[in-house]
């Protein structure tokens, strides 16, 4: 099986590679049904409609949108993803610039999540209907059932506003720290490889809001999924079957029961992942965090193109290979499931 | 089922992430203690959202570029400053000042510059009358905001400008437009290096757009240390400046931070200096609070209204545009919309004695005079239509559109509001299919004529967003234009502006405010027209 | 309620009992779930208010909710105002009150058309395989590839922010989960031994997915329906935020919440907060719906 999981990995992107068209094409087509004008939109003030279309012309969008795609796609070939009209920066390099902090909050997020989710999922299918299963219920639904924007303004209130005890919501780092030397773009990371505590204690002060905001959402579903899984599997004959052979609880309940229990988990991760990188969009909103997802929605907004295309272009490679790595895992936990390209 | 195959280790891959998770989260929760001496030297600033360029020649250079290329790149000549009645400070427009040019004349051609002798760009090279030459020539060849804003002054081509020798310049003008020297001291007119942006251009962009957007060409007060765009902007002090008084600031930083709630955060409790125009609500309490200082300037020829589409029935009666005047819930909105925030433009005399701009029109809240108009119209039974807002300025048009519907359904209009995102509003006032809209118009230079060229005239321009069309207005505001007997200028105005209360193409609400709010140890700042912020008179102490 | 670590079956009184009709056996079920879990009874007394709200809500509702009054503007909660005053003088409660229905419509209707298209789809992937598998596969990799929250904002960009294309939006980022969720149970199922029986004694293919496959596979799927519930409301509340939501001024607790999230800072709590906590209970409700139904529906705990 591990021999044949290389090609797996091959067929599959070769597999995914439909999908990504059909997402350049949607995409395409869905950022030019936005209503916006740009055209209009940076003519600027006291515009004529000549001048409209001046502008129109000197951005290319008179031309038909065959023209168009086909200039998108031969750009996109160079590596080229056009240039944002709002920031006035390519965009390939300002995703790329943007995208780790993206990532390391989304990473955060989840390593908070899991670290609560799962204890408190296996707790919760260990004693069903027990005060602890209940707890653990109204606990992790707590999390998920407030709007992510709302719970962090609410967090900057009361840790920030009232108590002090957080820093400001301004992005990555405070004022008068300087980022680490970018070696992987995370700044947890960059500082601690350039030994600089200063700079590792400011991110980490910056980064605890949000990924707890994001990470509260992320609770709910991750906890959900141990608690529904680990009670099929619990009820299960092989369960039955073990704890009649009077293996001891915890080893039935971590080698035998656990294992099983994590394929639907892995699943959900994905989809929690996805999920957490869409809501990150609004987190990153409060907290003024540079990353991707901030960038996407005022570029939505301003109907400026080439960064929402660039924005959802990157984000379906990411999921391809995020997918990727879920399918393998998949595979290797449950062989009952094959995966075909 | 039989499912307890060999599997490698997930459960270990989870559990290395709640290793790494649990190192990660050693509490760490407290600010570092801020660097207290940059802090003293350093302006901290907050903005909803800054620039987009460095350059204000670009295309689609946001109002945020005004304000940075008025500190980073000098002009010929700038205005003077003058205190108002509430003690804040102001530009004077009637007040030209030297800048890059030690001084000035007119002659029969245009107007002669003499440049100052010691004035260096950032880089060192000492700025001449060519770089003046080639920055002039830049802004009317690009076309777009920048092509637009100097004809207004009659200055469209490049063969009106002439490096006479490396410090003597000339404008030649077609006409005497009085308009052409104060348009000279707007934020358009930089001086480049030319030298320095030739290097860096390229064939298909001649004039080296793409690089000045991104890069520092000025010799003004400030260079630009960094720029992260969509994050940060950090301004350091040059110290060869020669233009003026050498600012006392010597760095400064702004940061974006687009919720409203965290900016007044930031600035109450200290950890920024400044924020920048702030929301009404945030004015008038952190006003009211005491703690830090908040100055409001008038935005000047400016106004929030209520626009109908004199083309589109039943707006193209004015019956209906009166009887909607009259159902304004004017003071609501002074005082849940607008927190005081601004000068009313309501209630005023029934005959216009003033030829100011913006004034009050005679008209207030009356549901019955209302409902009288819209029966005399033949609408006693009211009708259905959409009431269009800005979305990019919600936080004023959204309440304002509510109560307008609220009041509007009293006379039996009934709306649905449609939020046009902010991106689609110049695009939707530009198609004129709005029946009814709320919106907000201001003019740089400050005469009523420009604003009424602008909002009323017969040239249909975008911003007559009620496709009104009159030739007697017309004739007015031309009248006015041109006029230079001080007295019939006057009548002309009063004249103008009297036809525009009679036929209420526009409904004026209130001449909004432009708001700062700083700690208290912040002084120098200037109300300027542009809306920018200038670093050059402030300090901290 | 046992503390032990088997999960306790359900003392089958129905095997002692005279045989019941299958409807009062379930009926007898379901007032055995509830009485053993709290948790699910409340959850389920709360959909219940939540529908009569939804039903009787303008009726119940002390003040007109579009109703300005700006002299009353920004009253903390009182005697008259319960839940306080907004920043046009408007009754919060009341507004509270009569967005019930909106916002039940909205994530009943997006969560419906998902399950749906969703579930249809995922159980015919997964029991037919081949062609049809990798069709919709594609599909759903497809739309699964696109960042969801930002499909749905470009979805409601681009076709106008009305209800309707709010749920459309809502429900075309969730039907990927179930098709998914759908394919992956049914997937599993395709050899046990019930299908092969079922085929066996000569049922039809449609037969076998609506009777044998759909019921065992509706467990894990009422648990993602009761959680997309609650994230269809919070889908809303999230385009509500950026702009993107129903038009003003429509009540609905996601853009009262947005609305009085700015107000926070300034003191005035109660304009976000009680939309706010009313939203998280609905959201709350809808999850925790989720896991007493999947105890009712289970088949292995009904013996």
């Amino acid at each position: 099986m591990a021999s044949s999981v290389p090609r797996m990995v091959g067929r599959r992107l070769l597999a995914a590679l439909p999908s990504i068209v059909a997402v350049v094409v949607v995409t395409f087509l869905l950022t030019r049904a936005l209503p916006g004008d740009p055209a209009a939109f940076f003519a600027g003030p006291a515009a004529t409609p000549e001048a409209v279309e001046a502008i129109r012309h000197s951005l290319g969008l008179d031309r038909p949108l065959p023209v168009q795609f086909a200039s998108y796609v031969a750009g996109l070939a160079r590596g080229d993803f056009g240039t944002s009209l709002t920031t006035g920066q390519p965009v390939g390099a300002e995703i790329l610039q943007r995208l780790p902090a993206s990532v390391e909050l989304t990473l955060a997020g989840l390593v908070l999540a899991l670290l609560i989710a799962v204890p408190l999922g296996v707790a919760a299918a260990t004693r069903p209907g027990s005060w602890i299963d209940h707890g653990a219920r109204v606990v992790s639904t707590a999390g998920v059932s407030l709007p992510v924007f709302f719970t962090g303004l609410l967090a900057t209130y009361v840790f920030y506003y009232l108590l002090g005890w957080a820093p400001a919501p301004m992005g990555r780092l405070d004022l008068f720290a300087t980022a680490p030397p970018t070696v992987t773009g995370f700044y947890l990371i960059d500082s601690l490889l350039a030994r600089d505590l200063e700079a590792f204690r400011s991110a980490f002060a910056q980064l605890v809001l949000p990924a707890l905001t994001l990470g509260l959402f992320a609770v709910a579903p991750i906890a959900r999924m141990t608690r529904a899984s680990m009670l099929g599997v619990l009820s299960s004959d092989f369960i039955r079957t073990a704890r009649a052979s009077g293996l001891s609880s915890g080893k039935v309940l971590f080698a035998y029961a656990l294992r099983n229990a994590l394929l639907p988990v892995v699943t959900t991760m994905g989809m929690v992942f996805s999920f957490l990188l869409g809501a990150n969009v609004l987190v990153e909103k409060v907290f003024a965090w540079p990353g991707i997802g901030s960038y996407a929605i005022e570029s939505l907004i301003a109907s400026d193109y080439a960064p929402v295309q660039g924005f959802i272009l990157t984000m379906a490679i990411l999921y391809v290979l995020l997918n990727l790595l879920i399918d393998v895992l998949y595979g290797l936990i449950d062989p009952r499931v094959r995966i075909d390209a | 089922m039989a499912a307890s195959c060999k599997a490698p280790s997930l459960p270990r891959f989870i559990l290395g992430l709640a290793v790494g998770g649990a190192l990660g989260s050693v509490a760490l929760f407290a600010t570092a203690p801020a660097a207290a001496q940059s802090r003293e030297e350093t302006l901290l600033v907050v903005v909803e959202s800054g620039t987009n360029s460095l350059d204000i020649h670009t295309v689609g250079a946001n109002p945020a570029s005004y304000g940075v290329t008025w500190n980073t790149y000098d002009r010929l000549i700038t205005y003077g400053t003058k205190t108002l009645p509430d003690g804040s400070l102001s530009y004077d427009h009637s007040v030209l000042k030297p800048e890059l040019a030690e001084s000035w004349e007119a002659t029969e051609e245009g107007i002669v510059f003499h440049l100052r002798k010691d004035a260096k760009f950032h880089d060192g090279t000492p700025v001449t009358a060519k770089d003046v030459k080639w920055s002039f020539d830049r802004m009317v060849t690009v076309g777009g905001f920048p092509t637009f804003q100097m004809a207004a002054g009659s200055i469209t081509k490049p063969e009106q400008f002439e490096a006479i020798d490396d410090h003597t310049f000339k404008v030649k003008l077609p006409v005497k437009d009085k308009l052409a020297l104060p348009d000279l001291g707007v934020p358009v007119p930089v001086v480049m290096n030319s030298a320095l942006v030739k290097k860096n251009a390229t064939p298909e962009d001649p004039w080296g757009l793409e690089w000045t957007k991104r890069n520092d060409a000025g010799g003004g007060a400030y260079k630009v240390e960094s720029w992260k765009p969509g994050q940060e902007l950090v301004l350091t002090r040059y110290e060869e400046w020669k233009s003026g008084p050498l600012p006392k600031l010597k760095k400064v930083v702004m940061r974006e931070v687009p919720s409203a709630g965290n900016r007044r955060a930031l600035l109450e409790r200290g950890d920024v200096d400044v924020s920048f125009d702030l929301p009404p609500k945030d004015s008038q309490e952190l006003a009211k609070g005491g703690k830090v200082s908040v100055v409001g300037t008038p935005i000047e020829n400016s106004l929030w209204f209520v626009g109908m589409n004199v083309k589109m029935p039943p707006f193209d009666n004015v019956k209906v545009r009166q009887a909607v005047s009259y159902a304004v819930p004017y003071q609501p909105i002074m005082d849940a919309v607008v927190y005081g925030r601004g000068i009313p433009m309501f209630g005023g005399p029934e005959k216009v004695t003033s030829a100011a701009w913006p004034q009050p029109s005679p008209y207030r809240t009356d549901i019955a005079k209302a409902k009288a108009l819209m029966a005399e119209a033949g609408f006693s039974d009211g009708f259905t239509t959409t009431l269009s807002i800005n979305q990019g300025a919600a936080q004023i048009a959204e309440p304002l559109a509510t109560l307008l519907q609220e009041s509007l359904g009293q006379i039996g209009i009934k709306t649905t509001i449609n939020k046009v995102p902010g991106a689609n509003w110049r695009a939707a006032i530009l198609k004129k299919d709005q029946p009814i809209l709320v919106d907000t118009f201001s003019g740089w230079l400050n005469y009523p004529e420009y604003y009424f060229f602008w909002g009323y005239h017969g040239q249909n321009a975008v911003f007559n967003v009620m496709s009104y069309q009159n030739p007697a207005m017309d004739k007015l505001i031309d009248a006015a234009r041109l006029e230079s007997d001080k007295a019939k200028y006057e009548d002309d105005i009063k004249s103008f502006v009297s036809l525009a209360f009679e036929e209420m193409p526009r409904v004026p609400l209130f001449q909004y405010y432009l708001d700062i709010a700083m700690r208290k140890n912040v002084t120098g700042y200037t109300y300027w027209f542009h809306r920018g912020l200038d670093f050059r008179p402030m300090a901290k102490g | 309620m046992t503390d032990t670590a088997t999960p306790a079956p359900a003392p089958t009184t129905a095997a002692i009992a005279p045989p019941l009709s299958p409807a009062a056996a379930t009926l007898k079920h379901i007032r055995y779930v509830l009485s053993e879990n709290p948790v699910t009874a409340m959850s389920f007394a709360g959909f219940g208010i939540m529908i009569l709200l939804g039903i009787f809500g303008p009726l119940i509702a002390p003040y007109d909710p579009l109703a300005s009054d700006t002299a009353a503007a920004l009253q903390p909660p009182s005697g008259a105002h319960w839940f306080g005053t907004d920043h046009l003088g408007r009754d919060i409660l009341s507004r509270v009150i009569v967005a019930t229905r909106l916002d039940l419509t909205i994530s009943l209707a997006a969560v419906i058309l998902a399950f749906v298209v969703g579930s249809v789809a995922g159980v015919l992937a997964g029991f037919h395989g081949g062609v049809t598998d990798r069709i919709i596969g594609r599909l759903v990799d497809t739309i699964m590839a696109f960042p969801l929250f930002v499909l749905a904002m470009g979805i409601v960009a681009a076709l106008g922010n009305t209800i309707g294309n709010i749920v459309l939006a809502t429900a075309v980022i969730n039907i990927p989960f179930y098709v998914r969720m759908a394919r992956a149970e049914t997937n599993a199922r395709r050899e046990a031994g019930f299908v092969e029986a079922a085929r066996l004694s000569g049922n039809g293919t449609f037969r076998i997915l609506g009777w044998h496959v759909f019921p065992n596979i509706l467990p894990p799927m009422m648990v993602q329906v009761s959680l997309n519930m609650g994230y269809a409301i919070l889908n809303a509340a999230g385009l509500s935020f950026i702009g993107l939501g129903v038009r003003p001024p429509t009540p609905e607790w996601g853009i009262m919440v947005a609305e009085g999230a700015g107000y926070i800072v300034s003191g005035e709590w109660w304009i976000a907060l009680f939309p706010g906590t009313v939203l998280m209970l609905a959201v709350f409700c809808f999850n925790l719906l989720g896991d007493g139904l999947r105890d009712i529906i289970d088949p292995r705990r009904r013996t």
